[in-house]
């Protein structure tokens, strides 16, 4: 670019001999420069500007650009990530205390129909009903000849009928996946996994949501995504929750009950190892519940949780633990048992008479209806109520079932003297077996409130303390003499040191009163007595053998010799080793024994 | 001096518009692996529930019992009972081999005097043949 100079020669000679002011041209001359170099910072500022805008513009084309295909692209999982996403959206399995499966997921498919796309419909329904049996034809050509346009013909089929059902070749035939929910063990712990059913279904996948037991009290926490697949651990063994069920239906059977429950439960945390309602039913394919009757005739019923019953002489060892708590009696203190007893217009009667009085550990081992009363006469009806409170028998259990909230244990509805001594003797008050097991535990381990659980090591802390360690002590001591001198010998198991009592309990008429030949027989015991670790829980409804000459109902006929023979099948399973360990020459004498047969 | 750097320059976006095409591809395909690896995990994940579930259906217990009771002559199997239980003393001591020397000879020598108990019966054997 050539530069005007400010002064140009020629100009100002021109000027100088016209006379006229030389710097006049050089400030036209400057102002000049000025105007030009103005008009080119004007035109690189607009550039700038311009170019500016479009940077703009194209960054906000982008982001609306990428925020538009977000918004209408199907949203995918990043594939890139190098730990695999512990996302999971299946059901969790359920596994014993040893990680043994009792509950899983298998992948399946359920078959349906689009009738529009149907070649031949008669034949198909004719080919349908070769492969599956229980299908209605005439409804499955209404369906197939109508107006639907979808049908649902089976939620779960097998590999083989799938085949089956590929090789009849129709093109209206369809499958969608499907993941049901297995028991693998069949009947076994059926009242504690309860069961599962479809949810919402679609024809890609359906939600399986449980249906009872703590399939449904955790059907949340099994569904949850962010688990990662982790199990829900039980405290149930599944060795010995078989041991004990085989036990208990071959007792049912030869007592000749109509039901029958046990629980075994660790005393020191209140975990159920095992616990078996008879009977029972198979989970994979779960009875409709009666629609009418007694609910306890279903075989749905959870005689452990729901069923409440009068247990009996079961109760009289928390009346002797408070007195001996409240320090009124020890356990040589004789109490008055000439029977019956006449309190106003009642009379309490003992099955035998025991004579005029009797110390309060014979009262126990005899099971004196007229000297517990007599004891809790001194305890008062208010502490006693108390006391039972305590140990959990006014409000159902807490274990996590959903069928818990309905074993709601029945009181009296005013709680009296007269009906205090009645519960003292277990008759007034109906609770449930697992109330039971729950309460004796505190005798078990030295004297603490047990909350029952069903989940495994979940840090269980030590409960509020009922009774002193050595009231807890003392009883065990008499629950002891009851197995080895009183009505519970059958429960006695050599090396394994049974500790417990017998209740037997006359059923009560739905009318009033009660039946003369209806006995709960109940044994609840502790063992081994010189370290407890375990209770058990034995009930059998209606249960009665033959004996000596006569028909004996009573608890210590019918639930202790059951007890003790699930306490001889059970002990090693859990461990236990006997006490009284076998002598090297009893030991030499077995092994030949055993090589005889 | 300045085409020899538009050269080089455009050589170089060249090349790097080349990489940078077959790292895409590249990743493309790496991608198409993973999901045919995730893919193959799914399955078999699957066929470990599967397994998982016949594993514990053939290993429930009532079939468990019901085997037993069927091979019972050719496996006689009871169930567990208390007076399994043996002590360590019940178990015998391996004979010493040859000669035990040092601290530890005398311990042995004393459990040979324990087995004697048993083969007090053994000795009998030979007593037995002595008659016949």
């Amino acid at each position: 670019m050539i530069r005007t100079p400010l002064r140009p020669l020629a100009r100002i000679l021109t000027a100088r001999a016209k006379g006229e002011n030389p710097d006049a041209i050089e400030r036209e001359n400057i102002r000049l420069r000025g105007e030009a170099n103005r008009d080119g910072e004007r035109a690189r500022a607009e550039g700038r500007l311009l170019m500016m805008g479009l940077l703009f513009l194209a960054a906000f084309v982008t982001v609306g650009a990428r925020m538009g295909t977000l918004a209408a692209s199907q949203p995918e999982e990043p594939q890139l990530s190098d730990t695999a996403p512990a996302i999971l959206a299946q059901r969790a399995d359920i596994t014993d205390r040893e990680g043994r499966v009792l509950a899983t997921n298998l992948v399946t498919h359920a078959l349906y129909a689009q009738p529009p796309m149907l070649v031949d419909p008669e034949r198909t329904a004719d080919k349908l009903i070769a492969i599956f049996p229980d299908l209605d034809r005439a409804r499955l050509i209404k369906d197939f000849t109508g107006a639907r346009k979808f049908v649902w013909i089976k939620k779960k089929i097998s590999p083989e009928q799938m085949q089956a059902v590929h090789d009849i070749g129709d093109p209206g035939l369809l499958f969608g996946p499907r993941e049901m929910r297995l028991y693998p063990n069949g009947s076994l712990a059926a009242h504690i996994l309860g069961g599962a059913r479809f949810g919402a279904e679609g024809v890609n996948s359906a939600e399986v949501v449980g249906t009872a037991g703590v399939e449904k009290a955790f059907d949340g926490w099994l569904r949850d995504p962010a688990n990662g697949g982790a199990p829900l651990t039980l405290s149930i063994d599944l060795t010995i929750q078989a041991a004990v069920e085989e036990v208990l239906y071959g007792g049912m059977k030869l007592m000749g009950a109509k039901g029958a429950t046990a629980i075994l439960m660790e005393a020191h945390t209140g975990e159920i190892v095992a616990m078996a309602s008879l009977p029972d039913f198979d989970p994979n394919d779960r009875p409709a519940p009666l629609t009418k009757g007694d609910a306890s005739d279903s075989p749905l019923f959870n005689r452990a949780v729901q069923g409440v019953y009068e247990l009996g002489s079961t109760f009289k060892v928390f009346a002797v633990a408070q007195a001996m708590e409240m320090g009124l009696v020890n356990p040589s203190t004789m109490v008055q048992t000439a029977s019956p007893m006449r309190v106003g217009k009642f009379k309490i009667n003992d099955f035998h008479n025991y004579g005029p009085q009797l110390s309060v550990t014979d009262v126990i081992v005899e099971s004196s209806n007229v000297g517990t009363a007599r004891i809790v006469q001194m305890i008062g009806a208010e502490k006693q109520r108390q006391f039972l409170d305590q140990l959990g028998f006014l409000q159902p259990t807490p274990v996590e079932l959903v069928e818990a909230p309905t074993g709601r244990p029945i009181l009296p509805p005013k709680w009296s003297d007269i009906s205090a001594m009645t519960i003292g003797y277990g008759h007034g008050l109906a609770a449930s077996p697992l109330h039971l097991a729950a309460a004796y535990a505190a005798f078990a381990n030295g004297g603490r409130k047990v909350t029952p659980t069903l989940v495994h090591d979940i840090g269980h802390r030590p409960g509020e303390r009922v009774m002193s360690e050595d009231v807890a002590r003392r009883t065990l001591a008499m629950m002891r003499a009851v197995v080895t001198r009183g009505t519970a010998s059958f429960a006695d198991v050599k090396g394994y040191q049974v500790a417990g009592k017998t209740g037997s309990a006359d059923k009560a008429k739905p009318t009033g009163g009660y039946y003369k030949d209806k006995v709960m027989g109940t044994f609840a015991g502790v063992f081994p007595v010189t370290d407890p670790k375990y209770v058990l829980v034995v009930s059998l409804d209606e249960g009665s053998t033959y004996a000596a000459g006569e028909t004996r109902r009573t608890a210590g006929w019918t639930a202790a010799p059951v007890a003790g023979e699930m306490i001889r099948r059970v002990g090693p399973l859990l461990g236990l080793r006997p006490e009284e360990g076998p002598s090297v020459l009893e030991g030499i004498q077995l092994v030949k024994a055993s090589a005889g047969h | 001096m300045r085409t020899l750097i538009y050269l080089a320059t455009a050589l170089a976006v060249m090349g790097l518009a080349f990489w940078a095409y077959r790292v895409n591809y590249e990743t493309q395909d790496r991608l198409g692996d993973l999901r045919a690896l995730n893919r193959e995990i799914a399955s078999l994940h699957e066929g470990i529930g599967v397994l998982n579930a016949e594993w514990a259906y053939l290993n429930r217990p009532d079939r468990l019992r019901e085997l037993v009771n069927m091979n019972f002559v050719r496996v006689p199997l009871l169930p567990l009972a208390p007076e399994q239980f043996g002590t360590a003393a019940q178990v015998a001591y391996p004979l010493p081999e040859g000669e035990a020397g040092g601290e530890g000879g005398a311990g042995l020598a004393d459990v040979a005097e324990t087995i004697d108990v048993i083969s007090t019966g053994a000795d009998l054997m030979p007593a037995v043949e002595d008659g016949q």
